[in-house]
Parts: C-alpha cells; sequence; structure tokens
C-alpha cells in the first residue's frame, strides 16, 4: 500500500523505509519552534531534561511575537527568559522586536523551513508550513522542550483526507474563502488527528501567500497538518528564500485517503465564518449588513504582502466608517518595508486604519486592540471562540482580506464586490510595480 | 514507576460541558503572561464557566463532549485544569494537541464516548485508567474506554514526556 506525501516525510525522518497510519514513531526534527508564550514553559521543562545544550543550535527558532513588544512587566519577563535562553544555548535563530515579525510569516521568509522537512512548533498554527510541502505540525511546551533535548518528536502517523481543487477562484475569492468554505463543509473536528492534503489542477492557480493562509487553517478542522504538493511555485518560492537543498515528496498514486473531498474553486463565494466556531462558515451575501465596531486585517493566517495588497487596494481613496476602528498588522518588519515601498501604507492610513507594528497582538485577545462587552469585530484571523479577542461578551466574524477592507469602509459586513470592482481580485493581490508577479 | 497503575480507581464528581471546549476559554489569553500552574488555575474555564474555580474540588472530574480542548497549543490548559485539582477529563473525544499536551504532563485523561455523552453534571463517576472502564455510580452503569497504546502508557507511567526522556538520557 501507498503513502501519502505526509506519511513519507514522516517515514523519512523516523529513518523507516514505510510507515501506516496509526503507527507511532519517533521522527527527527528539522526545526523546532517556540514563541513568548509557549517558550518559558518549555524553557522550565528542559532544563528539568538534565540537556545541557540544545540538540543543535540552528534548528530551534524563537520568536517573541505574541505579546511582543511587551504589553506589559509580566511579558517583559516571558521575553526575557526567552531572550536570555536564546543567548545562554546560542541559538542562531532568535529574532528581536525590530528584524522579527509573527512567527508563521517569518520563517518561511527566511528560508528556515524547505520541502520535505519535518518541523514542529509549540504553537497550533505551525501547521502553515505545509503550504511549501512540509511536514509541520503544532505540540506543547513539553514536547518542543523534548525536542530542544532529543531533536526528536514521537508522532502518530496520520490518516489523511484529500482535498482535490479544481479550476479558479474568482472575483474577490481568495485562498482565506476557501478554506472557511472547506472548514464550514467538514466542521471544526472534520480532519481530527488527519492530514488534510490538498492536490488537483486547482492548486497551480493558487499563490504561495493563499497556501500558506489555507495551510494555516488546518487546525481550525482538527488536523495534524495541511499539506501541499511542490510545484514550479514552491520550487521558484524556495530558490527566492533560501540556497539549502531539499527533497521533494510526492503521495503514491495509490496512497490511502479515508475520504476524498472536490472542491470546484470557480464555485467558492467569498465566505464569513460566524461566531463562535470558524466552522460557521456562510456566502458573503448572507452576512452582509452585520454591524462592526472593529475590523483586523494581518495575522499569521492573513498578513502577508498580497493580504496587504488586497486590503490597500480597496481602502484606497475610501474612508473608514465613522465609529469603527480599522487596525492592519503587516506579518513581518520584511512586509512592512514592502508595503511601504509600493505605497501600501499611505492608502491605509490615509483612509483612517491604523498601521502596526507586526505581533499577534489582537488575535488572541492580547493586545493592541481588546474588544469590550458587546463589542463585534471581523477579523481575518483564524478563530473566533467566546472571548478570543477579548470581553467573554463580544463576538469575531472571520473572513478575508478584502473582506475585511470593505467593510471597514461600509461600517458593517460587506461585499467587496459592492465597493470595488468586482472581478478586481486576484489584479489586486499582485505587486503594485506593474511588473506583474510570480502567481 | 508504575505508582499510577497501582493507584486506587479515581473517584469523582463530574463537572459537565458540550463540545469543542477550546483552549481560549479553559484559560484565556489574557493570562498567558505567566505560567504558574496555581495562577492559572484561578482562571481555568472561565469564559465557558465562570463559577468554576470556585466550585472544582480537589479529585472532581470534567465530562465533555467532542473535540475537547481545541483551538491553540497552549500547554497551560491542561496545566490549569491539572492544577485546579481536576484527577481527570472525559471526553468523547480530544483535540489532538490537548491530547498530546495531557500526556505529556501527566493529567489522566479518557476518550470514551458512551460514557461522556450519558454524565449529567453531578454524577459520581469511578474510573479504572489501567482497565480502561467508567462507571457511572449515579447512574449505576459502565462503559469501556479507549486503551492507550503501550507508547503513551510508558510516557504516563514515567510521570510525563520529561521524566520518559530523562531516563532515556540516563541509560545512555
Amino acid at each position: 500500500m501507498g503513502m501519502t506525501m505526509s506519511q513519507k516525510i514522516i517515514a523519512a525522518r523516523a529513518g523507516l523505509p514505510a510507515v501506516e497510519a496509526g503507527d507511532l514513531v519517533e521522527a527527527g526534527v528539522d526545526m523546532a519552534l517556540g514563541n513568548d508564550i509557549t517558550a518559558p514553559v518549555a524553557i522550565r521543562e528542559f532544563r528539568r531534561t538534565g540537556a545541557g545544550a540544545v540538540f543543535d543550535r540552528s534548528r530551534v527558532a524563537l520568536v517573541p511575537d505574541h505579546f511582543a513588544p511587551n504589553k506589559d512587566i509580566k511579558s517583559a519577563q516571558q521575553c526575557k527568559a526567552m531572550r536570555e535562553f536564546a543567548l545562554e544555548m546560542g541559538i542562531e535563530h532568535y529574532f528581536e522586536v525590530g528584524e522579527a515579525g509573527i512567527e508563521h510569516a517569518l520563517l518561511p521568509e527566511r528560508g528556515l523551513v524547505l520541502p520535505g522537512e519535518l518541523v514542529i512548533g509549540a504553537d497550533s498554527h505551525t501547521c502553515t508550513y505545509g503550504a511549501v510541502g512540509a511536514f509541520s505540525t503544532g505540540v506543547g511546551s513539553t514536547d518542543l522542550a523534548a525536542a530542544m533535548a532529543s531533536g526528536s518528536v514521537w508522532l502518530k502517523v496520520p490518516a489523511a483526507i484529500r482535498f482535490r481543487l479544481a479550476g479558479e477562484l474568482g472575483g474577490w475569492a481568495s485562498g482565506k474563502d476557501l478554506i472557511l468554505h472547506i472548514i464550514g463543509m467538514i466542521g471544526v473536528d472534520g480532519a481530527l488527528y488527519r492530514s488534510m492534503e490538498f492536490c488537483g489542477p486547482g492548486v497551480a492557480g493558487l499563490s504561495m501567500d493563499e497556501r500558506f493562509t489555507i495551510a494555516n487553517m488546518a487546525i481550525e478542522a482538527g488536523a495534524k497538518n495541511g499539506i501541499f504538493p511542490v510545484d514550479r511555485a514552491t520550487r521558484s518560492w524556495a530558490a527566492s528564500v533560501s540556497g539549502r537543498r531539499y527533497a521533494e515528496y510526492e503521495a503514491d498514486a495509490d496512497a490511502e485517503y479515508e475520504a476524498t473531498v472536490d472542491v470546484d474553486l470557480a464555485a467558492v463565494p467569498p465566505t464569513v465564518a460566524f461566531p463562535h466556531l470558524p466552522s460557521n462558515a456562510r456566502p458573503i451575501g448572507e452576512a452582509e449588513g452585520v454591524a462592526l465596531d472593529q475590523v483586523v486585517i494581518g495575522s499569521c493566517t492573513n498578513g502577508r504582502i498580497e493580504d496587504l495588497r488586497v486590503a490597500a487596494s480597496i481602502l484606497r481613496g475610501r474612508r473608514v466608517a465613522k465609529g469603527l476602528r480599522c487596525l492592519v498588522f503587516p506579518g513581518t518588519q520584511k512586509i512592512y518595508l514592502q508595503a511601504l515601498r509600493e505605497g501600501l501604507v499611505e492608502d491605509i492610513v490615509g483612509a483612517g486604519a491604523v498601521f502596526s507594528a507586526p505581533t499577534c497582538g489582537p488575535c488572541l485577545g492580547g493586545h493592541m486592540g481588546i474588544l469590550a462587552e458587546g463589542e463585534r469585530a471581523l477579523s481575518t484571523t483564524n478563530r473566533n471562540f467566546v472571548g478570543r479577542m477579548g470581553h467573554s461578551g463580544s463576538e469575531v466574524y472571520l473572513a478575508s482580506p478584502a473582506v475585511a477592507a470593505a467593510s471597514a469602509i461600509a461600517g458593517a459586513i460587506c461585499d467587496p464586490a459592492k465597493i470595488a470592482d468586482p472581478a478586481g481580485g486576484r489584479a489586486a493581490a499582485r505587486p503594485r510595480d506593474g511588473r506583474g508577479g510570480e502567481r | 514507576m508504575s505508582e499510577t497503575r497501582k493507584a486506587a480507581p479515581i473517584r469523582g464528581k463530574a463537572h459537565k460541558y458540550g463540545d469543542n471546549v477550546d483552549t481560549d476559554v479553559i484559560i484565556p489569553a489574557r493570562y498567558l503572561n505567566e505560567s504558574e500552574p496555581a495562577a492559572l488555575a484561578a482562571h481555568c474555564m472561565e469564559d465557558l464557566d465562570p463559577a468554576f474555580a470556585r466550585k472544582v474540588g480537589k479529585g472532581d472530574l470534567i465530562v465533555a463532549g467532542r473535540n475537547f480542548g481545541c483551538g491553540s497549543s497552549r500547554e497551560h490548559a491542561p496545566l490549569a485544569i491539572k492544577a485546579s485539582g481536576v484527577a481527570c477529563v472525559v471526553a468523547e473525544s480530544f483535540a489532538r494537541i490537548f491530547y498530546r499536551n495531557a500526556i505529556n504532563i501527566g493529567l489522566a485523561i479518557l476518550e470514551c464516548p458512551e460514557a461522556a455523552r450519558e454524565a449529567q453534571a453531578g454524577d459520581e463517576l469511578e474510573l479504572d485508567l489501567a482497565a480502561g472502564k467508567v462507571r457511572n455510580l449515579t447512574k449505576g452503569s459502565e462503559h469501556g474506554a479507549k486503551p492507550f497504546p503501550p507508547f503513551m502508557r510508558s510516557i504516563m507511567e514515567a510521570g510525563g514526556l520529561i521524566e520518559y526522556h530523562r531516563e532515556r538520557l540516563a541509560r545512555k
């Protein structure tokens, strides 16, 4: 029996000729990641292992992003503990505020995750890197501690669900709409413990930024990982971020899938997930008119350059509705600079929105945009659980950057096609300098 | 090392919750600027059941529906539950990162759909982790739970993942 793409990577890193769903294996880790919330717990546990050093100084990444720049004294203590540990251990990939950004936007940008690699992170959205054809999954702090000490992780080999994509997204529909649409179909535990393997002719039309968004939210369907095949776009992306060698894996023709879900991309509408689960997905037509207090654009899900381009194209020359706060967070410092160069920041600030330093900030109700009781936000982030962005009596709707920008202008949830060129979505994601771009 | 194996069955009172109890309600992110288990326990389940921290007693049980612990990977969630005095979480199913974290830090969990569906708040349950059995003493019923694979049992028997690795490092 053949193996899925995820199973092949796990087998290779476990040093086994083959694995099957349900096998428990110990696999080598190419990169282990922690942040300012999860690393302090991991460091405490790491000390208890008795290991004097991390297994490889170049294979651990520590990123202060959740409550950084430090939001209060306790957060400052946590960031300090992580910084001191990084210095003590000589960890090469520690990124200080100013050079950093949101971990899952940062690591790919720095070429620290490449196709075929096995990555674990003490953050549930570590599944983001499946976009580049890596096996990557979120774990807890103790797993991170053990991986920092041993260079390995225990994994139960996942079964898989195959998502066969056909056609092309149309209008203002984006990768975000696709993943919300899929989670709406299968539910928040629809892929529990499983791999979500994306394939089919529709993949080629999805940009790398869109693939990051889609893989990022695999966890919101309960999945262990989400993964894309390695294609021309992936190779071109990999060459642009790193000169390191990498291995390409593809699923065997006779790989076993628990289920196959066919998705016609042309039929995916701009989609909004209603409170309080990402699976409460509805087409934009059923969401329009819901009044909003705040709009957030950014996060590890949608804080990449294409997301900012799309948002800026809608905000440009318009005004954020009176009484609504619109907050925009670039994923990294590099994305911030690119947005400046392309004039996106001017469009965004000119429209009356805030343009912030990179941080996870409001996504998890941390800082920089907390909701009061009874307030309602629409956000390009990934979770809308009770109290996620603030008071337990507040509400979060999830959507794409295009829907978010249009809604910020309208003051209520709004279809971008009603404000901007109905056909303009794909064009708006391309670089502003008119040279086009690798799609 | 197998003290947990030999221990008497866990007996406790059920606190009952529904499906998809996420880690944001188990321990809201506003409290993640520290990681001391006792401090976290003071806010355990706060956004779902604000009275939980006051009413939970040592040895009590959390009983819930599908996908318990979904969302964030924060280990603070099982740490908060453990520090609250909860002896075991019984659910129809667990989200995968929560499941790993619970095993890794030594919080007992049990997947038993029938018992989880049947139990009501206040029911007295008796759990035999080794045998994988849940008895509802209030209702007079018994259900079999999903057994743990041997590898996970060896982590649990060591007392958690760190202890498991320490033993292995010591043997090297």
